[in-house]
């Protein structure tokens, strides 16, 4: 059994045969192709793409089916391939203001220029298992019904609340250009382009449970969604050879924009603030939590006070990232005897001692 | 524009260990065998350190003229800066710019003191100086000509404030040696 | 009886092959150990500062590594940014070179910088380390390289990174001095049993990585350069040759290093750190060297006595 542990090589290459075994599966069921994963299970890749932080959905899917459909794993798989690319020069900022809108819907009012586009949601799907998807070798669906007019601008909710005056102005960034997590460590505190994009990528899980904790009084939120859109933006680069910008294509991005009121402090008046988020892919619910994470740490800059957990930045920022979370917590795998021999050791000697010490008053009484 | 490292991948770490070895074992004298031929006043192995570590995270002041700053330009893409205070990196080719005027980092971040690259006359081991501090088991001797008179009162005042503080790095010809904050200088002894 | 804890490939089997080139080289496909230049120059400049501040934490931009964090990446971009091919690389987990992620992690550079790798201490030129320091006394020219998970000292007191640095910054050390009060006051001794807190000449206090109390008298004045690397936390700190380390005690209750009171079942020290091997479900045990290669060492003097 130790030499499970002193297990050399031959063991390792043994297990990785078997992994590769078992990620195929039985032989008989044909094999997945990457186009599949791409196109049915599309929302796995989003998920991919935003927690690996990168935009590519054909390697998001390869990481899928390298990691037999483990998301984290899948994620990790990619963040490990990106930190090898060149880093070419920052991009301008997207503007999602001119998103080619696939879906686009407000909470906080019932019509607004540009209307409401469901777009390909599941919300107002019954959740009722559909086994005619069981019966492969269906034909396609029918094309979805185009929408009667052409879509026409869409002004960010955001935009319409701030020429009122009622939305906080974003104080200009403190740096130019931003800070990148992907090439310094995540300092405190966390200016907020730092800590945004410790939360772009962070778990939506984690992000998940934290952003319904606000709601559950655990944070002084009261969010609404002031929108939420989902298409595609164009990337601009200025690289400085040029001097001017080009634009090197698109990607597929979600942005929730939530307002809360708040009650001001000192010479602000009271007023909406925003949290923002954004994922890359179609990522809903991550976006969503993202925001209202974002606003919870904004407790800070607002002199509200932190008393929730979503409200301190070190806890979200620095446990929200699962690819360092599953390599420590998994690391526990990883043999201990040394530290565990030490310890046994330690809780022996402090047992004698105790044992020592109480047989030593018994001997006296005894005498 | 003369070349910088025949083999920039291998040369690079050739030159951060003998930077390394110089900084762990203060006082020694670490010979380059790969430094690049740059162009004057540059001696070789201050050539090699800034093409080793410097790059465009590292803002850089130097006194060198101005076809040398294309040259470290052209192969460390590093930012030049006008102010000595401003700087991560240092090259001095003449005059040591004093101590008391860079970058020393703070009590929280004392990381951020800055590196001092001065070219010197000539470093011998052996003689001059007792060297003390971490890196070092008992004491170490080392003449450096080419500081200025008042260098250990200078250094004196720079390991006085550690954690911040200022790192230096001879370099004379190929050869170069390290002094980080921790050192202790006497004179006599 | 006769080794039945090595296997057959194990540095402590006797006639191992424990050095050796991959014979194909270098994987062309990486850069030089793996890592970009850019990101080795970054590493590099914050190993200096770490030397230049003995124990002192500085902060870098970790990169993902194709092995999880938590597994060695800290202690792998170290090895990466310091490795030339001229280095013989040794790679330890517990002590010993067979264990599965020092040979995975062995393995790493062998490929991507194609390196000569060794078992024996003495034939190493840098040593990579997850929870032990080499019983073989280290050298001058040789470098250790410590695999931590934590590198904060003071982690389980106040997590806080943000006040953490304030305490260093006024090497106020008092939230560990009351612990290890508190200890010693309930149960009469540190509790503490690895990962026991150092104090970096007279300055930082360090973590030194989880090895056993045992093995901190061995980075006090240590030949040979320390460097520490912590991959998920992003931190590298450096201990110097040379530089005093005092493990956090008392005057009326000195540091003592703990070791299990046998002696080895294999090659019969009574000096070397001891695994505690169960050999029945009846309470048996064996104790054997944590550190292979000093095992083997230790037992190849032996039968050559004999």
């Amino acid at each position: 059994m130790y030499v499970a542990v002193k297990g050399g090589e031959a063991a390792i290459e043994a297990a990785h045969a078997w992994l590769a075994a078992a990620r195929r599966g039985d032989p008989s069921v044909p094999e997945l192709g990457l186009a599949q994963i791409e196109q049915q299970l599309a929302l796995a890749v989003d998920r991919v793409m935003a927690e690996g932080s990168c935009h590519d959905r054909g390697l998001a899917a390869l990481a899928i089916k390298q990691a037999r459909g483990d998301l984290i794993e899948a994620a990790f798989l990619l963040r490990a391939y990106r930190t090898t690319l060149p880093r070419f020069t920052p991009a301008e900022p997207l503007d999602t203001g001119r998103m080619r809108v696939l879906r686009r819907i407000s909470a906080t009012y019932k019509d607004l220029p540009g209307g409401q586009v469901l777009g390909p949601t599941f919300d107002y799907t019954h959740r009722l298992l559909d086994f005619a998807l069981a019966a492969e070798g269906a034909p396609p669906p029918p094309p979805a019904p185009e929408a009667e007019s052409g879509v026409g601008p869409m002004p960010r909710v955001s935009e319409i609340l701030a020429a009122e005056g009622l939305m906080r102005r974003e104080p200009a960034g403190e740096e130019a250009p931003p800070p990148d997590l992907t090439r310094e460590p995540l300092r405190f505190p966390a200016p907020r382009p730092l800590r945004l994009q410790a939360l772009a990528r962070g778990d939506e899980g984690f992000l998940l449970g934290l952003g319904y904790s606000t709601q559950r009084g655990y944070g002084n939120a009261h969010p609404f969604v002031a929108e939420l859109r989902l298409g595609e933006v164009e990337v601009v680069l200025c690289p400085p050879e040029l001097g001017f910008p080009i634009s090197i294509g698109e990607v597929t991005v979600t942005e929730c924009q939530m307002v809360n009121q708040f009650a001001g402090a000192g010479e602000a008046p009271p007023q909406f603030t925003r949290g923002y988020g954004l994922a890359l892919g179609h990522s809903e619910r991550k976006a969503m939590a993202m925001a209202l994470v974002d606003r919870a740490l904004m407790a800070r800059e607002l002199g509200e006070e932190v008393l929730a957990p979503a409200q301190d930045e070190e806890f979200v920022l620095l446990h929200a990232d699962n690819v360092e979370a599953t390599g420590f917590v998994e690391h526990l795998k990883l043999p201990h005897h040394v530290d565990f021999q030490s310890e046994l050791e330690k809780l022996r000697s402090i047992r004698a001692r105790v044992e020592a010490e109480r047989a030593a008053p018994r001997a006296e009484a005894a005498e | 524009m003369r070349p910088g490292f025949a083999d920039p991948v291998l040369d690079a770490q050739a030159a951060f260990r003998a930077v390394m070895q110089a900084m762990a074992r203060p006082g020694t004298v670490q010979r380059l065998a790969a430094a690049p031929d740059a162009p004057p006043p540059i001696a070789p192995a201050a050539a090699a350190v800034l093409l080793a570590l410097a790059d465009a995270d590292t803002p850089l002041w130097t006194d060198a003229p101005e076809a040398a700053r294309g040259w470290i330009a052209f192969h460390t893409g590093a930012p030049f800066v006008a102010a000595p205070e401003e700087a991560a990196f240092l090259l001095a080719t003449s005059a040591m710019p004093p101590l008391a005027g860079l970058r020393a980092g703070s009590d929280e971040a004392p990381q951020e003191g800055a590196t001092l690259i001065v070219q010197v006359g000539a470093l011998r081991p052996g003689a001059g100086w007792r060297l003390s501090g971490p890196g070092i088991a008992e004491a170490h001797r080392l003449a450096v000509a080419g500081l200025p008179a008042d260098f250990p009162a200078q250094w004196a005042a720079n390991a006085a404030r550690f954690p911040r503080g200022v790192d230096l790095v001879l370099a004379a010809e190929d050869a170069l040696a390290a002094f980080p904050r921790t050192l202790r200088i006497a004179e006599e002894g | 009886m006769r080794d039945p804890v090595r296997s057959p490939e194990g540095a402590g089997a006797p006639g191992a092959e424990h050095r050796r080139r991959e014979p194909e080289g270098r994987d062309p496909h990486y850069n030089f150990a793996y890592l970009d230049e850019a990101t080795k120059r970054m590493i590099r400049r914050a190993i200096l500062k770490a030397i230049a501040i003995p124990g002192h934490q500085i902060p870098f931009g970790a990169r993902e590594m194709p092995l999880p964090y938590g597994w060695g990446t800290g202690g792998i971009q170290v090895t990466a940014s310091i490795l030339g091919p001229s280095d013989v690389l040794k790679v330890i987990d517990q002590g010993a070179d067979d264990t599965t992620n020092a040979v995975s992690i062995r393995r790493f550079f062998a490929r991507t910088a194609g390196v000569a790798t060794t078992t024996r201490t003495a034939e190493a030129t840098v040593i990579q380390t997850r929870h032990r320091i080499p019983e073989r006394p280290l050298r001058e020219d040789q470098i250790l390289v410590f695999q931590v998970p934590m590198p904060e000292p003071l982690f389980r007191l106040e997590p806080r990174l943000a006040e953490t640095r304030r305490l260093h910054a006024l090497a106020d050390y008092s939230l560990a001095q009351v612990k290890l009060y508190e200890d010693i006051a309930q149960q009469g001794e540190s509790a503490s049993s690895y990962n026991h807190p150092v104090l970096v000449n007279g300055r930082y206090l360090m973590s030194p990585s989880p090895i056993p109390g045992f093995d901190n008298p061995k980075l006090d004045r240590n030949p040979a350069l320390l460097l520490f690397g912590a991959g998920r936390e992003k931190k590298i700190y450096a201990v110097p040759p040379y530089t005093p380390v005092k493990s956090l005690d008392f005057d009326d209750h000195p540091f003592a290093p703990m070791r299990a009171p046998h002696p080895c079942a294999l090659c019969g020290s009574t000096t070397h750190y001891l695994d505690e091997i169960v050999t029945d479900d009846r309470g048996g045990r064996m104790f054997v060297c944590s550190d292979t290669d000093a095992c083997a060492e230790a037992a190849g003097r032996a039968g050559a006595a004999r």
